[in-house]
């Protein structure tokens, strides 16, 4: 066994430095990295390109970024959800590349996966294909999305061990799995960190060797954007 | 005329047996509340689940589980959980039989643009661009006209296109229309709308032929 675990945060982000580019897992604030996002605020590094699906919200997830301005991109697919984001995109003082959904997700498991570029539909005949190679294949029209390079992945699994496999829990997987060794170093936050041997090997969703520290987070807050409930009759 | 829910009812009657469904935000969440019962269909959400239920009671809410549009929703028998990128392998792929969508306009080409007004409203995308490349029963769920009384049924889309030729039914709260290669088609009236309404709040061509009946809800 290769033991992966570290012992806190701040070791866990070893290295981390300002320009650099990182991988933040979750969906809106849904299986985000909370921990090494409050590490990146203390840290303070400054001019980083975030690729991560959303922006957070203007107080909490990368809406604490943002409120520093330690951020010089972003690229996400959908950023409704935070008007620091809106105000800043709109002022100029914050890059942002708007990504289809899927292509963003693609683009990621692309980096794991060793492929430079693929070909998607998504976004032909648009403005997010204007300058991009464009070709046919059967019939129809495809744009090259070239796949993401990124410093730093930040993941948050559910449960994990020493080895560093990962397992999610509801859709709070997401992102999360796609970011999984996409970068040059994978850190992955977890609920509850185990023992090597203590998870099934049958059910680990993310094999630790696509992981290089993991580590026990601590205070999940997880808040919930839109509480919807159904009345009782 | 027909208010959201009586949009989401019409559209509903669409969503056949067997059918993989993904509902975007808006009108189209409201469909699945109208599917009959005695068939059976599973919502795919693109955040990563299939097998869609209803909204949680109180208390039985998990910040783990939730739809694309971030609301918290529960799980049916058969469910299951998936990352992005499968989920977008299923509607790239083209295994979802269904897409609902909202817009801001539609062209009589089948153009969709609902994702950015320039200078004034930049959210993004989402998924819809993904879905609406490669979904080949594609149904929008809009209002004909916006607030100021213009159509949103357009000759050209005036705003940046989420996707180019894709549509092919429109249900707004004045029609069902059918998108053709000369134009909208009109297929049925809502209740108490007359075909000269729906030619006043299409500036799109607007097709009808012979008697066009009014929709059953």
């Amino acid at each position: 066994m290769i033991n992966k675990k570290v012992s806190n945060v701040s070791m866990a982000l070893e290295g981390v430095a300002d320009g650099m580019t990182f991988m933040l897992g979750g969906f809106g604030l849904c299986g985000i990295p909370e921990n090494a996002i409050a590490e990146l605020v203390k840290l303070g590094v400054k001019h980083i390109t975030c690729i991560s699906n959303n922006a957070g919200v203007d107080d909490f997830g990368l809406g604490l970024l943002l409120q520093k301005h330690q951020i010089k991109k972003m690229i996400s697919s959908y950023v409704g959800e935070n008007d620091e984001f809106e105000r800043q995109m709109l002022s100029g003082e914050l890059e942002v590349e708007l990504t289809p959904q899927g292509t963003l997700a693609e683009k990621c498991r692309a980096a794991q996966a060793g492929f430079p570029a693929f070909y998607t539909p998504a976004g032909y005949g648009t403005e997010v294909a204007e300058g991009k190679e464009t070709r046919e294949f059967n019939g129809k029209m495809y744009v090259l999305e070239p796949a993401f390079k990124a410093d730093f992945s930040f993941v948050k699994a559910w449960k994990g061990d020493e080895a560093g496999n990962l397992v999610f829990k509801g859709t709070a997987r997401n992102f999360n799995p796609c970011m999984c060794g996409a970068a040059k170093i994978t850190v992955a936050e977890v609920e509850e960190l185990l023992p090597a041997g203590s998870l099934d090997p049958n059910e680990i969703h993310i094999p630790g060797i696509f992981v290089q520290r993991i580590f026990q987070g601590e205070k999940y807050e997880k808040r919930i954007e839109q509480r919807t409930l159904r009345i009782r009759s | 005329m027909l208010d959201k829910n009586g949009i989401a009812k019409r559209i509903a009657k669409e969503v056949k047996d067997g059918y993989y469904v993904n509902l975007g935000i808006g009108i189209p969440t409201l469909v699945a509340n109208f599917v009959r019962d005695d068939i059976s269909v599973e919502f795919q959400s693109e955040n990563g689940v299939l097998g869609m239920g209803p909204f949680p009671f109180e208390g039985e809410e998990d910040a783990d589980i939730i739809n694309a549009g971030k609301q918290t929703i529960t799980t049916l028998p058969g469910a299951s959980f998936f990352d992005s990128a499968l989920s977008f392998s299923m509607i790239r792929g083209q295994h979802v039989d269904l897409t609902i969508l909202g817009a801001m306009e539609v062209a009589e080409n089948g153009d969709i643009a609902n994702w950015k007004i320039p200078g004034k409203m930049v959210k993004g995308m989402g998924g819809a661009m993904d879905l609406v490349a490669s979904a080949e029963n594609i149904i929008v769920a809009m209002m004909h006209t916006n607030k100021a009384g213009e159509s949103k049924l357009l000759k050209r889309c005036t705003l940046p296109l989420t996707g180019v030729g894709c549509v092919k039914k429109v249900v707004t709260n004045l029609a069902v229309l059918e998108v053709t290669s000369k134009g909208f088609k009109l297929l049925e009236r809502a209740p108490g709308v007359t075909v000269e309404d729906i030619e006043k709040a299409t500036e799109g061509n607007l097709i009808v032929e012979g008697e066009v009946p009014e929709m059953k809800i």
